[in-house]
């Protein structure tokens, strides 16, 4: 009976969310003074009405988000606040990309190298901050923010310079080999087997986080670093270095799989912020890898939606940031009421504390 | 060079301006120990205020909507963090966001999705008489929009208040022991709600600033990460209101350069000096940050 509950409830608080988030975006459509239901109806057809749009337009979308959602909630279980996700996609898509380009008669396991290469950049961007922030006590909060921007120029210089097509008349690369592209899944439109990879990791990723000492660890060093270093006699900087450039690569696959399974080329838009709504889906999802998928199929299926609200109502696309961002204010709001409830202080908090503590000394 | 270099300091001061008002309200918000990452989102709501506000009331309805679109981001995060408790980072990252989301709708639904250019109403340069006319200096530094020689006033004026008055010490005491000043009788969130309102108003009047005296007009997510820059001078500053303006100087510097070099004609990448602010911030970074020393209770939990 207790267990049933228990697998009752998530369920319930999920289907309260959904039912918040439509009520939200009706009160602030009616608010804009919108055709509410004209604008709700197209959120549904453009995210789930159809076999289509759910595939082709929310499945294809849910990809980026759940890789680069298990990427946040690795970071952030690790106490490491990486807002970087969103650089390090655009950097494992850049180094999939050149990879791809290099070897343009090769057979599938060049889609292999090229993955491997994607995650590898986005380790690397990862990286520059992790060493930062061990090596000179940079906070990370913004220098991944910084290197979010570079990244974005970087990619507009390499489609415009190094990786441009051969015409040189648009700000983008040629197109990868048939060979190395992601497959499509048969009858499902749009989607590919990215769709496989992503949920492959990410079941994997959460199991590991749940069931592994190495995952165990990471959790550790995120809720108490002191007592991980005293007690557990864990390498606590080597902890969240390690957790900080494992996100990188989640990220930077993230990237590769969309150069290789939607796009087939380098462009500087390659990704509407993914690395952004990321932060949502991690923190809706309690930073657990496995409610990811689901809270990345939500906001991708919302992402989705509001692009077809836009198309057929008229409605600013942006609106799903303000729900993103509401949503997130009120995740923590609620973590803070019942953590002061419980105890004294959060595991974010204590990490927090103990860095700036780290740092000012 | 001499012809070059009133322009260059110019646009020196031109691009400090906005980041040493966002970077000097920080520094108040920092000062008592809490750290606002949504920062960012108060300048970008201060930008659309000062459209919303000039369309309605010229440039000094500018002025105030760019404060009030400030104010209502730093009045949230003062409500989440100081009321609820929320986690300082993760409010201020959602605020940002809420900042973006908002203004784009916002500006798409009251002025079109076309984006088509619209004119907000510009405060032109006030010249200063008798000073302007100081060789080399004289016009870079005092023939700039009347918000710069507020900048100008209030950084002295900050340095002064922070170190000589009671308010300013109650203020740098929450920042190190908040404990301790409580228990000596300062109404520590009072001041902190009050330190996080004028950190918010003095954003949104840098996001002002960009619409009323640079632009003319206002562009989705134009903050274009200033608040983040402004969160790392105050770092670079060291804490400091004068060291503050000099590190916004220094970011004024390193943009006025690039076009400098734009115009020379330079063969490298018009990336590179795209970059080139937020590659100095990271650099500017890791060389600061082993020598300041922060606020003793700088993001802690409350």
């Amino acid at each position: 009976m207790r267990a049933r509950a228990r697998n009752v409830r998530p369920v319930l608080i999920a289907l309260a969310t959904v039912a918040a988030i439509i009520a939200a975006i009706a009160l602030l459509l009616l608010v804009g003074g919108y055709d509410v239901p004209r604008s709700i109806g197209a959120l549904w057809t453009g995210s789930v009405g159809s076999w289509y749009a759910f595939t082709s337009a929310t499945l294809v979308r849910a990809v980026p988000l759940m890789l680069t959602g298990c990427a946040i909630a690795v970071a952030f279980r690790a106490g490491v606040f990486n807002i970087g996700a969103e650089g390090q996609l655009l950097a494992g898509g850049a180094g999939a990309a050149a990879v791809a380009l290099m070897l343009p008669q090769a057979h599938g396991l060049a889609a292999v190298l090229a993955l491997a290469a994607g995650a590898a950049a986005g380790a690397g961007w990862a990286g520059i901050a992790a060493l930062l922030r061990e090596r000179f006590g940079v906070l990370e909060v913004i220098s991944t923010i910084m290197l979010n921007f570079v990244a974005l120029y970087a990619v507009s210089f390499l489609v415009r310079g190094p990786l441009q097509e051969p015409t040189h008349a648009y700000p983008q690369s040629s197109s990868i080999a048939e060979a190395i592209r992601l497959a499509h899944i048969p009858g499902a439109g749009r989607l590919h087997v990215g769709l496989v990879i992503a949920l492959g990791i990410t079941l994997a990723v959460g199991w590991l986080l749940r069931y592994a000492a190495s995952g165990f660890r990471l959790t550790i060093v995120g809720e108490s670093p002191t007592a991980a270093a005293s007690a557990g006699e864990i390498d606590v900087r080597r902890e969240t270095t390690l957790a900080f450039v494992a996100s990188g690569a989640l990220a930077g696959l993230a990237g590769a799989i969309e150069v290789l399974g939607v796009t087939y080329a380098l462009y500087e838009d390659l990704s509407p912020g993914y690395g952004y709504t990321a932060i949502a889906v991690a923190l809706l999802a309690g930073l657990d890898p496995w409610r990811v998928i689901i809270t990345a199929l939500l906001f991708a299926a919302l992402e989705a939606g509001a692009g077809a609200m836009q198309r057929d109502a008229g409605v600013p696309s942006t609106l799903v940031s303000v729900i993103e961002a509401l949503l997130i204010l009120g995740v923590v709001a609620a973590q803070a009421i019942r953590v002061r409830r419980t105890s004294s202080a959060t595991a974010v908090d204590d990490t927090a504390d103990d860095v700036l503590q780290e740092r000012s000394a | 060079m001499i012809d070059a270099l009133t322009p260059f300091l110019a646009a020196t001061i031109r691009t400090a301006t906005p980041l040493a008002l966002a970077a000097l309200g920080e520094l108040l918000v920092e000062r008592t120990g809490l750290i606002n990452i949504g920062l960012e989102g108060a300048v970008l709501a201060g930008a659309f205020g000062a459209l919303a506000g000039a369309t309605a009331g010229g440039v000094a309805g500018g002025y105030a909507g760019a404060m009030l679109g400030g104010l209502l981001i730093g009045g949230l995060f003062a409500f989440c963090v100081l009321v609820l408790r929320a986690d300082q980072i993760i409010t201020g990252m959602a605020l940002t966001l809420l900042a973006v989301g908002a203004t784009g709708t916002l500006y798409r639904a009251m002025y079109g999705a076309t984006g088509a250019a619209l004119h907000a109403p510009t405060s032109g340069p006030l010249a200063i008489p008798g000073l302007v006319a100081v060789p080399i200096v004289g016009e870079a530094l005092f023939d700039q929009p009347a918000v710069t020689y507020l900048v100008y006033l209030l950084a002295p004026l900050l340095a002064w208040w922070l170190a000589r008055t009671h308010a300013g010490l109650a203020l740098r005491a929450i920042g190190e022991r908040p404990d301790a000043a409580a228990a000596a009788g300062i109404a520590v969130t009072r001041v902190r709600t009050l330190a996080v309102l004028a950190g918010g108003a003095l954003g949104g009047l840098a996001g002002g600033t960009l619409v009323l005296a640079q632009a003319g007009t206002f562009v989705e997510n134009m903050s274009a990460g200033r608040g983040f820059i402004a969160l790392a001078i105050v770092v670079l500053g060291r804490w400091r209101p004068l060291g503050v303006a000099l590190g916004a100087l220094l970011f004024g510097a390193a943009s006025a350069l690039q076009f400098a070099f734009q115009a020379m004609g330079w063969g490298a990448p018009y990336q590179i000096f795209l970059a080139a602010p937020y590659l100095l911030t990271l650099a500017a970074l890791a060389g600061a940050m082993g020598r300041a020393r922060a606020p003793a209770a700088l993001g802690r939990p409350l």
